[in-house]
């Protein structure tokens, strides 16, 4: 604002604005209440006015060294000390160092006589004499509307607040002027005519037992503002509007992975885990092991040496730790070590804002890197789906803002997407669904992932086994018509062992036939190669005989031949026959 | 009730009758500044108190914006205000005083007897 009063001229100078010191509250207004104008604050009794304004002029005073003028036309200045004190706001000590005026202006009706004309001058003197002794840039005037009560002319009253109201501006200072709520009308004696440059109206309301407290701007002129009615919270760090409209879809995106704390859940999600700050959803019926895979990711988270914060809506810390320790899960060294804390609460305890503020609170005080709401569910009993639903936005936004990876195991009934689980779901980065498969009689549980937003993902479905060694996933048996888990799958696989194992068998024997075959076969043929052999050497035999018997023939016939003294002398010719080898 | 008491009581109540005669009164007026309203109320006054507590009264006319803390402490928001601080019940006046019937009233003074009186003077 600043910038644009030096740059531009100084006829274009818009309004100018001061922080209200209300968290939620600057954003709705853009930045502030106007400076140097009157804020009407109106309400009905017991909805915030007088904390809101003791607010605005305590964080003014410790924040923005603008010192304040507090003056009560109810509470004396020792009851306000002490009502304030129970929100860490010390006012004795702030009056002791001027930062803080505390002027309680008691009229009794009963002690005043009117006599004749008159005019406020003496509020007014008191009050210019107490901004004066401190420099006040900030004032409050605590239902003013007292006076209508003291003083019985009205039509008197009316023109001093008129001129009162004057006067602050003039003045300089910027005020908060609270009034009760009247029949029809914002005020109950129509201040509204007179301080008329915004208007915040306050309001409590009780739906179902529960109680909510909202804020709307009604009017801000010069300014454009937030118009919707906006949660608010009164704690006991004070007063804060829950805005969720203001905030921008902004936030930073980490591409840092973070193990699940399941080996198998990782190797799912393309075998890194999760994205850094992304939002999970783990839905499933009662039983299907939601809360043990959250003590999985926080067990995850803890050896990482990251902190994590869980809150637990169903069970008691002590109960969660005794739970998860039967899945061999100890949780309790990371609680001794301040790694793990729990935030116990039933849902009914107080209504969604409070939660909401709760969380806030516990988030940017123990500053985890890891949040679980077990399950975010039941939150849904506390409010209707669509306060539910925006109560949900701001969380993620504001975990996502944080950059804390926020783990939601919502229980489902009945089938396996129930309406509340789709309208949260499109706000969760991954969705984890597990669901109960009953076949054979016998329940068992199937996990699957319905969407991993920026990162590829299995779409198998995965049998989770709780036992004593923790959080298993195993391949469920895929055959061609059915899905086994269980026993189911046990004995499948079982068969298909005993399968193999026969068919390996049967080869093997027929293995040792083949060999047993050759064996046989190579003695036949060493038998009949033996009788071969026999029948060569005999043939041999027979032939030498023979050539022997020739030779011997030959001789005898050219013995003969010379003998009879023959012409031609015989030849001893080889005959030709070879031995056979 | 025993019927002692009761005697106790109405002697009281005779002895204050007769003690309120002669009751000194400590008024003080709140004014701001000289406006028309002020100098008509410190008018009407001094003559309320010269009519009716001659010699038995004392009257302070404080202008607060002189002392702007006493009107802090003594609770004035209408300026003139008027403040009966003895006897007591403590009572404020707020006004210019032109209304004298309320004042004598507040004041204790009024008689019953010449009420009419004083209405007719006023009118």
């Amino acid at each position: 604002m600043m910038k644009i009063k030096n740059t531009k001229a100084k006829k274009l100078q818009p309004l100018e604005k001061i922080s209200s010191g209300i968290s939620g509250l600057d954003e709705i207004t853009g930045g502030g209440l106007p400076k140097g104008r009157p804020t009407l604050v109106c309400g009905n009794a017991g909805c915030g006015k007088t904390l809101m304004a003791m607010e605005f002029l305590v964080r003014g005073a410790v924040e923005h060294n603008e010192p304040g003028v507090f003056m009560s036309f109810e509470e004396n200045e020792e009851e306000l000390t002490r009502n304030v004190a129970s929100l860490g706001f010390d006012l004795n000590a702030l009056s002791a160092k001027k930062k803080i005026v505390l002027d309680h202006v008691r009229i009794e009706r009963s002690e005043i006589e009117e006599t004749g004309e008159y005019d406020l001058e003496g509020l007014f003197i008191r009050l210019n004499h107490a901004i004066d002794s401190i420099g006040a840039k900030r004032v409050v005037l605590d239902t003013i509307e007292g006076l209508f009560a003291a003083l019985p002319n009205h039509a008197i009253l009316r023109s001093e607040l008129r001129r009162l109201f004057r006067w602050l501006k003039d003045k300089g200072v910027s005020a908060i002027i609270t009034a009760e709520r009247g029949d029809g009308l914002l005020t109950r004696h129509g201040l509204e005519e007179y301080v008329a440059d915004c208007v915040i109206l306050l309001d409590h309301r009780v739906n179902e037992q529960l109680s909510t407290r909202r804020l709307r701007v009604v009017k801000y002129r010069g300014s454009v503002h937030g118009t919707n009615e906006y949660p608010f919270l009164i704690s006991k760090d004070g007063f804060s509007v829950l805005p969720v409209t203001s905030m921008g879809l902004d936030h930073p995106a980490s591409s840092e992975r973070i193990s699940s704390g399941v080996e198998r859940l990782d190797t799912m999600l393309g075998g890194k885990g999760f994205f850094r700050g992304s939002s999970i959803l783990v839905s499933g019926t009662a039983g299907t092991g939601k809360s043990s895979i959250a003590a999985a990711f926080v067990d995850a988270a803890a050896r990482r040496g990251e902190r994590s914060l869980y809150f637990a809506f169903e069970e008691s810390q002590n109960q969660i730790l005794r739970n998860m320790k039967s899945i061999s899960l100890d949780l309790e060294p990371w609680v001794r070590k301040g790694l793990l804390q729990f935030h116990a609460s039933r849902p009914s305890l107080c209504g969604l804002e409070m939660h909401l503020l709760t969380i806030y609170d516990a988030v940017r005080k123990f500053k985890p890197r890891v949040v679980v709401m077990d399950p975010v569910t039941n939150l849904i009993s506390v409010g209707t789906e669509i306060e539910v639903r925006s109560m949900l936005t701001r969380l993620i936004d504001f975990f996502k803002t944080e950059q804390v990876t926020a783990l939601f195991p919502s229980l489902t009934t009945g089938d396996n997407t129930s309406q509340s689980e789709v309208a949260i779901a499109s706000l969760m980065d991954v969705w984890v669904l597990l669901r109960n498969i009953e076949s054979g009689g016998e329940r068992n549980r199937g996990l699957y992932i319905l969407k991993a937003r920026g990162m590829e993902h299995s779409n198998q479905i995965r049998e989770v086994l709780l036992s004593n060694n923790g959080i298993g996933l195993v391949d469920v048996y895929a055959g061609p018509s059915t899905v086994l888990t269980g026993s189911a799958r046990i004995e499948q696989e079982g068969r298909e062992k005993a399968e193999i194992d026969r068919r390996k068998a049967q080869m093997d024997r027929r293995q040792r036939e083949i060999e047993r075959e050759r064996g046989v076969t190579e003695a036949q043929v060493a038998v009949l190669k033996a009788g071969l052999e026999a029948k060569i050497e005999a043939l041999n035999q027979e032939i030498t005989d023979e050539t022997l018997l020739e030779q011997v023939n030959a001789k005898s016939r050219f013995n003969i031949a010379a003998n009879r003294q023959a012409d031609v002398e015989p030849k001893l010719k080889n005959n030709g026959t070879n031995r056979i080898h | 009730m025993k019927p002692e008491s009761i005697k106790e009581q109405s002697r009281k109540w005779e002895e204050a009758l007769t003690k309120a005669a002669d009751e000194k009164y400590c008024l003080r007026l709140y004014v701001t500044g000289s406006t028309p309203k002020s100098i008509r109320a410190i008018t009407n006054i001094k003559q309320i108190c010269e009519e009716h507590l001659k010699g038995r009264y004392t009257l302070e006319i404080i202008d607060i914006y002189q002392q702007p803390v006493l009107a802090k402490g003594e609770q004035i928001i209408a300026a003139p205000t008027l403040i009966k601080r003895l006897p007591l019940p403590l009572r404020k006046f707020i006004g210019d005083m032109t209304n004298s019937d309320r004042i004598l009233l507040g004041l204790d003074l009024r008689p019953v007897k010449n009420s009419k009186e004083v209405n007719g003077k006023n009118k």
